[in-house]
């Protein structure tokens, strides 16, 4: 604590007082400032893929041709190619979305409320409800993520429900720490202290003071764990413990075409790249974010 | 400001001239210096006082040349020992750093870092700027513990930031800022994060050093009550300028610009007790959209119309060397008068 | 005599240190609050004076009922709040509020600033008309304008910042304000104004304030009275002009020379030795002995209580507990040294 007086540093810059300034309109201009142009409309494209497959893609992703096998990609009718079963690549990826890009951001979600939840709780509870969850976030941390798929797959079998709840339930001790520092930071600082001499009970606190003040840190994370979420499906599809076949997801596309990588280059280069850019388009965007929010900025 | 000229004996050992240093952000220009110019005589020590946005800390930084990203001299000169340095090269402020001017920064926790001994961070200035050997450093480093009044210091210098106490951590700044025998030193808000009593011991330290090392001290705080034994001149910042300057004594008893005098009224004095205190209305200006004329202006009871537009108010040099930027006192401008007192 | 508002009787908080695998063994305590006892008296200002690590936080804590007391109790107008069932201690909570030092951890920067002032009315159920209407009433007191309740703290200065948690703490009407440093963050040509501003507000509500600051100028001119603080126990206490003018304890006496402008003698002028020990090394008997010019042997086995020396002061102190030895003030200095 200071002893003698901390004026507010020179260094920065003092704020104008706005004439207007309501809080989601104002907050959304400001934080749209600098975006990567370029990953946010890969991740819309990507969403719009998931969300209007049907409508979007030309030909049935599931449908066989034994006519149309392993056509290189061209300015044809197929214009990424076709596999080997002659399946129209394209619309294969652009289903494949559905599954990738529901599995990220699903399972993200699923990780982010887990991982906040014990976070919150044991932050603002603290005493030994937060010895045990810290404890249990160090077992989870321990435990070998590619065995315990392994396992609950096949207990379990593949869908894309087990998929999501593998993988959610599998990650969100990053969110547990990092959101937990910051509940603790938050719970220190003295708009908490005056609500709880107020007579504030901790759901009031929670609800009202922390959460909001979190949502910056989550959205980071969850941009971020989108990106590993993605390769994590990616990962066991290509194992085979994800979506079950003939469902295409693009780590399905990446295992069935292992034998034809010298044959047919198009069969693994597209779902490859596909992966590629949506993981590097949520990074990408996480990082923008976490810049954008950038402390030595924020209000906080 | 440039006090009145002096025999060419005492050349000052800082000068600076005009000068102008901005920030440039988005949202605009920040001129958090905005033409100052004042002279720092060699043993002298010169008290830069002000709030938080008022310049003082930036003048600081760019005679330091430490500015921070976005932040640039954009006009004006710096003359320390006769070598100007804002047209100087980055390896040759750095060279001076450290060995001509020594800084002490407010927190003293994070001016130390916490894996090295004392004793390497007070030597490793003495083994860069003079080539010491290591040993011989050490040497060196457990006097100048004994100068600042640590406790034991052939022990201290073995052990590590996180063991020493506030206090002693900002002695122990201090002497990695002297070690080197600089001509000037630099203290910014040395005492803000010490305790009152420690505050006092730590002041009447720089005094001592002052008087064995000869150094000159630019004395940086906002709190003008701190000046009272210390200072030499007195500099006083507000909204970007220097608005007043002169002899300590004169500008605390009789203060010539109405800021200092507001501030002075505004303080509670141990001792003296007021019902009411004297208050300046409003708040200290936006140094990104700065009010034209005088910055004071808003708050200024005896505001004039020319004090609302245009330029700030030129330099008044007044009798004895005091100097004033307010249009208040355009008449007792001394400028023609012949020489000092 | 009218009773007393908050009176605070023997008032203990330690905090051990735990050692082992689980914390179990405790090897120590830091005595942050070692048996306080003051008054305040309704519409008055009670100042507690002290330098870091004397326990002033804790004590604000205490009071504002965040943390337990290990020992001791705090009376609201002679209830004891360790007695008081969850509703009274609500009732209490609505009485006693806080304005803390940093203008910009005070306020949570998602929340508009109606929110942040009725907060306290929301927290104790009041109906959103009379939120409302007490709003507008209390930010015209503090000098603010009525649209500023739309607005977002980011768009105030430290100084509006400060005057939006005075309106805050007196939302609910509170007899006590605690207020803990609030012009130390603030800059120097602003802290008048909010000076000013809660003395006036004192005066117009009969509030009472527990001012807990480390400047004795700014102390001075604010209160009645002063508690002077050290290593969790109170030295000395007594009207704020006197102590002031004529400290008795020798820990008071450095805390005025420190504080006495340069240039001017201080009334008492003894040199200050050394730093404020660590809280685990809290010395033995009178904790000030081993910077205490005039150690005397007693002083180092013997912790003085707090005794009354005067009208209206009292002093923990070995050169006064027997009045007939020292009758000149200030105490000379024993040869050695003076």
């Amino acid at each position: 604590m200071a002893r003698s007086a901390t004026p507010a540093p020179e260094l920065v810059l003092p704020q104008p007082v706005t004439a207007h300034s309501t809080g989601l309109v104002a907050w959304g201009r400001s934080v749209l400032r600098g975006a990567p142009v370029f990953s946010l409309c890969f991740l819309i494209l990507a969403i719009a893929c998931a969300l209007g497959a049907p409508l979007l893609a030309s030909y049935d992703p599931i449908e066989t041709n034994r006519a149309q096998t392993l056509l290189p990609p061209g300015l044809s009718a197929h214009l990424l190619g076709t596999d080997h079963l002659g399946r129209d690549i394209l619309s294969r990826l652009v289903y494949g979305a559905r599954i990738s890009v529901t599995v990220g951001f699903l399972a993200a979600f699923v990780s982010g409320t887990v991982g906040t939840l014990i976070a919150v709780v044991s932050g603002v509870m603290r005493g030994w409800a937060e010895t045990v969850l810290m404890r249990l976030t160090d077992a989870f941390l321990a435990l070998p993520f590619l065995m315990v798929a392994v396992l609950v797959v096949s207990l379990l079998g593949p869908s894309l429900v087990n998929v999501v709840l593998v993988i959610g339930l599998l990650r969100w001790m990053t969110y547990a720490r990092t959101i937990r520092s910051e509940v603790l930071r938050l719970t220190e600082m003295d708009f908490v202290r005056l609500a709880r001499a107020a007579g504030a009970r901790p759901r009031r606190i929670i609800v009202q003071h922390i959460l909001p003040n979190i949502v910056n840190t989550l959205l980071v994370l969850g941009t971020l764990e989108v990106g590993s979420a993605v390769i994590t499906e990616a990962s066991l599809s290509f194992l085979g413990l994800g979506v079950p076949r003939p469902l295409p997801s693009w780590g399905t596309m990446l295992a069935e075409s292992q034998t034809y990588v010298f044959t047919a280059w198009w069969l693994p280069v597209f779902p490859g790249i596909a992966i590629t850019l949506l993981v590097m388009a949520s990074n990408l965007t996480g990082d923008w974010l976490r810049d954008r929010l950038d402390p030595t900025r924020r209000q906080l | 400001m440039l006090p009145d000229a002096q025999p060419a004996s005492a050349a000052p050992l800082l000068e600076v001239r005009d000068l102008r240093t901005h920030i440039f952000t988005r949202s605009g220009v920040v001129k958090a210096v905005n033409g100052v110019s004042f002279q720092v005589r060699a043993g002298e020590t010169l008290g830069l006082v002000g709030e938080s946005g008022s310049g003082k800390t930036m003048t600081c930084l760019s005679i330091l040349r430490l500015l921070p990203r976005g932040a640039r001299i954009v006009s004006g000169q710096i003359i320390l020992q006769g070598r100007e340095l804002v047209a100087a090269s980055e390896a040759t402020v750095e060279r001076l750093r450290g060995k001509q001017i020594g800084m002490v920064l407010q927190n003293a926790l994070a001016a130390l870092d916490p894996v090295f001994t004392i004793g390497t961070q007070v030597g490793e200035p003495l083994v860069m700027h003079q080539k010491m050997s290591w040993r011989a450093a050490l040497r060196r480093v457990v006097e100048l513990l004994r100068m600042v009044k640590v406790v034991a210091p052939e022990i201290r210098v073995h052990s590590y930031p996180h063991e020493l106490s506030g206090g002693m951590r900002q002695r122990v700044s201090s002497a990695a800022a002297i070690g080197c025998a600089p001509a000037l030193l630099i203290a910014d808000e040395p005492t803000t994060a010490l305790d009152v009593t420690t505050q006092r011991q730590y002041l009447d330290l720089l005094m001592e050093l002052q008087q064995a090392t000869g150094m000159a001290i630019m004395f940086v705080t906002h709190d003008i009550s701190l000046v009272g034994n210390m200072c030499d001149q007195l500099a006083v910042f507000y909204g970007g300028l220097l608005v007043e300057y002169g002899p300590r004594q004169q500008v605390l008893s009789q203060p010539s610009h109405p800021y200092t005098a507001a501030l002075l009224q505004s303080i509670p004095q141990l001792g003296e007790p007021r019902e009411r205190l004297p208050s300046i209305a409003g708040e200290p200006p936006d140094l990104g959209r700065l009010p034209a004329g005088c910055p004071f202006h808003p708050r200024c009871d005896a505001a004039l119309d020319e004090c609302r537009t245009g330029e700030p108010p030129p330099v008044f040099t007044l009798a004895q060397g005091r100097q004033v930027r307010c249009w208040l006192r355009e008449q007792d401008d001394d400028r023609s008068a012949a020489g000092s007192p | 005599m009218t009773e007393a508002l908050l009176e605070v009787r023997d008032l203990v908080k330690h905090f051990p240190v735990t050692r082992g695998v689980l914390r179990g063994k405790q090897i120590g305590a830091v005595k942050a609050v070692d048996g306080l006892s003051f008054t305040i008296q309704p519409g008055e200002t009670f100042a507690i004076v002290g330098e870091s690590g004397c326990g002033k936080t804790t004590l604000a804590n205490l009071i504002l009922s965040l943390v337990t007391p290990t020992r001791g109790d705090i009376l609201l107008r002679g209830q004891p709040i360790s007695r008081l069932s969850p509703e009274a201690l609500m009732l209490y909570r609505k009485s006693v509020t806080a304005v803390f030092q940093d203008p910009y951890g005070a306020l949570n920067p998602r929340m508009r600033i109606g929110d942040v002032v009725t907060e306290p009315m929301a927290i104790h159920g009041y109906p959103r008309q009379t939120r409302q209407q007490r709003l507008q009433e209390v930010l015209r007191a503090v000098g603010l304008s009525a649209d500023s309740a739309r607005r977002f703290p980011h768009e105030f200065s430290g100084g509006q910042r400060q005057r939006i948690g005075i309106a805050r703490a007196l939302v609910l009407q509170p007899p006590l304000v605690v207020l803990d440093e609030p012009v130390s963050s603030l800059d120097v040509s602003i802290r008048s104004q909010i000076l000013n501003l809660l003395k006036d507000l004192q005066g117009e509500f009969g509030i009472s304030y527990l001012l807990i600051s480390h400047d004795l100028a700014t102390v001075e001119h604010m209160s009645d009275w002063i508690g002077v603080m050290y290593l969790g126990k109170l030295v000395e206490i007594g009207q704020a002009r006197e102590i002031c003018r004529q400290p008795r304890h020798p820990y008071t006496a450095t805390l005025v020379a420190a504080a006495t402008p340069p240039g001017r003698t201080p009334p008492w002028a003894l040199p200050i030795v050394g730093e404020v020990p660590h809280g685990l090394d809290i010395p033995s008997g009178c904790a000030f002995h081993p910077r205490c010019p005039y150690g005397w042997p007693t002083c180092r086995t013997l912790t003085p209580p707090l005794t009354t020396v005067a009208a209206q002061r009292q002093v923990a102190c070995h050169l006064y507990i027997d009045p007939s030895s020292v009758d000149a003030w200030p105490p000379p200095l024993p040869p050695a040294a003076a």
